[in-house]
């Protein structure tokens, strides 16, 4: 599924005026402060918000085009929303609520299909309760249900996870990695924490001051050091090559090596992604022995950047796969770090996200 | 049930005139709330010039003397000339010198009762809501049936519950549209007026009244009580 989407629209001093487009849909995720105009962007692609100017087309229909007078009315573009605020309905239980949207399509799902995402979701023994009594994660899993079952081409995600704390965030995101998974939803995903984009994520819209900043893949975006998004040390498409059972470890492939991590409960062949903080990353101009660290890559230093404070960003190319070590500007200047010049990389730490 | 109480403590003509009244409270609470749903939607779901004006004729009977409401509705649906003759020639509808006049003057004069505590609840509804049963494919009138009405459903019952209240004390617009018939529209405020006409009726006028604060007091209650319900939730 593709998504081209161009808005002109003014809100007092605050003005829209972005387009973006997306070929192969998986999760794109609009990524930037509160304030810059997400919201308002899915708001449109909803149909909810009606801006002053402006066209989107999802795969081949067209929901809005100011030119031709063309506007899709919120029920009729089947694009399913979970709202950052849940807003489950007071007065209907939720399996009420859960059967809002699922009575009003045409395209019904199964009982079974229903049972699945209930399941998926961990809504069974929530059914019979009013929205009232649920705690905030509650909440937010039975307005994706709720959407979910909407059978909807297409699915926003408003920020859901915003309005909960670390542990129900934590919580919930799960959840959301096994729909990308399972589903294969395309799905519109609002955020402003770059480690949740890191592990959703498969492409990136940075939107700043209701513009299109930048926009790219994840495992390209992240590793930008140009200060149009929060850097991060890597974002690795990786596969399970190994299981090192009698050690603890699982061994990962991805383009430009191998990485050694705790053991992960995935199948060997299965793809997972891999992230690395900055942080994390080390360099050193010769190859280290007898080292602690399990992993060491080599690597050409193909950019720097120094930020504000006594830190420098270095960008890697190690093989296809960009990393960036955070360092200090010291540091950096006592290896003589330049474009070209050949390092190894130790990697501290890797996190892996395996959903199950 | 209360037949039997009633017999014991009112006389015949006051337990009339007490079922006469809740009777035309009744119908004039619910011939009315239709109307003052679709009205109070319109003031507040719409936009539209002269909305002050009808916001204000709406609100007329709150401050005309209610005499001049039941004289207005003795001239409209008189049957001798007018809305009045056409429905009593065709139809055989005739308002006047009947109970459903006194219904009619009473839905009009608290139909503001209603208008106000819908209006109320329909302006205090989350908007939010409204978007979300729009993204799951719910049209308008979807909306309005399961969503907003719902939701209004608390004050829709308050407001009902005040009309009805109100209905009960209505005087000036029944005597002087539909006059003061024993059994046909002889309600318990103008059963208070006769009495008062008769040498020696005052006892009969403060039984009457004490009836009346009662059953005032017992409908006030549970308007506030439905109201603080629906605040708590």
């Amino acid at each position: 599924m593709s998504i081209a989407v161009a808005l002109r629209h003014s809100f007092g001093t605050f003005a829209l005026d972005g387009a973006f487009k997306i070929e192969r849909l998986g999760v794109t995720a609009l990524f930037g402060a509160s304030g810059a105009g997400k919201t308002s962007v899915i708001n449109a692609i909803a149909g909810l918000l009606r801006p002053r100017e402006g066209r989107i087309v999802i795969e081949d229909r067209v929901v809005l085009d100011t030119d031709a007078g063309v506007f899709m009315l919120p029920q009729q573009r089947r694009i399913g929303y979970v709202f950052q605020d849940a807003r489950l309905f007071p007065h209907m239980s939720v399996a009420d609520n859960l059967r809002f949207g699922w009575r009003r399509t045409p395209n019904r799902m199964s009982e079974d299909g229903i049972a699945h995402i209930v399941d998926l979701l961990g809504l069974g023994h929530l059914l019979e309760r009013a929205p009232n009594a649920l705690s905030g994660g509650e909440k937010s899993r039975v307005a994706l249900g709720r959407a979910l079952l909407s059978a909807p081409d297409l699915l926003l995600l408003g920020e859901p996870l915003a309005a909960l704390d670390a542990a129900r965030r934590s919580e919930i995101l799960p959840y959301l990695g096994h729909l990308r998974d399972e589903t294969r939803l395309p799905m519109v995903y609002v955020s402003h924490v770059v480690d949740e984009v890191a592990r959703l994520a498969d492409e990136i819209v940075v939107i700043r001051e209701g513009r299109v900043e930048a926009q790219g893949p994840v495992f390209d975006l992240l590793t930008k050091i140009d200060g149009s998004i929060p850097t991060l040390g890597a974002v690795l498409d990786a596969r399970v090559d190994a299981h090192r059972e009698g050690e603890g470890l699982s061994v990962l492939t991805f383009d430009g090596g191998r990485l050694i991590v705790s053991q992960i409960m995935r199948d060997v062949g299965r793809r997972v992604r891999a992230r690395i903080r900055a942080e994390d990353i080390l360099l050193a101009c010769e190859e280290p022995r007898a080292i602690s660290a399990n992993n060491v890559l080599p690597a050409i230093v193909s950019a720097l950047r120094t930020g504000e404070g006594a830190q420098t960003d270095v960008q890697l190319a190690c093989g296809a796969t960009k990393f960036v070590a955070r360092i200090t500007q010291a540091s950096a200047a006592r290896l003589a770090l330049a474009p070209g010049v050949r390092v190894f990389a130790i990697i501290k730490s890797v996190i892996v996200d395996s959903s199950n | 049930m209360l037949s039997p109480v009633m017999t014991a403590v009112l006389t015949p003509a006051e337990s009339q005139a007490l079922l006469l009244s809740l009777r035309i409270a009744l119908v004039a609470v619910f011939a009315a709330l239709p109307f003052a749903v679709a009205m109070a939607l319109l003031l507040t779901r719409t936009r539209f010039p002269g909305k002050i004006v009808v916001d204000g004729i709406v609100h007329l009977p709150l401050v005309l003397p209610p005499v001049a409401i039941g004289f207005l509705l003795l001239t409209i649906f008189g049957t001798r000339a007018g809305l009045g003759a056409w429905l009593f020639q065709t139809f055989g509808i005739r308002f006047v010198f009947s109970w459903t006049g006194a219904a009619l003057a009473s839905a009009l004069i608290t139909f503001p009762f209603q208008v106000r505590a819908i209006r109320i609840a329909l302006e205090g509804a989350d908007l939010g809501l409204d978007e979300a049963a729009r993204t799951l494919g719910a049209g308008w009138l979807d909306r309005l049936v399961n969503v907003a009405l719902p939701l209004a459903f608390p004050g829709i019952v308050a407001g009902m519950i005040t009309a009805f209240a109100a209905s009960l004390g209505e005087f000036g617009a029944i005597i002087t549209f539909v006059s003061n018939i024993p059994g046909e529209t002889r309600t318990l405020p103008l059963a208070i007026y006769t009495a008062l006409q008769a040498p020696g009726g005052e006892a009969e006028a403060a039984r009457l009244s004490l009836i009346s604060i009662v059953l005032a007091l017992i409908f006030m209650t549970l308007a506030e009580f439905v109201q603080r319900r629906m605040r708590r939730s």
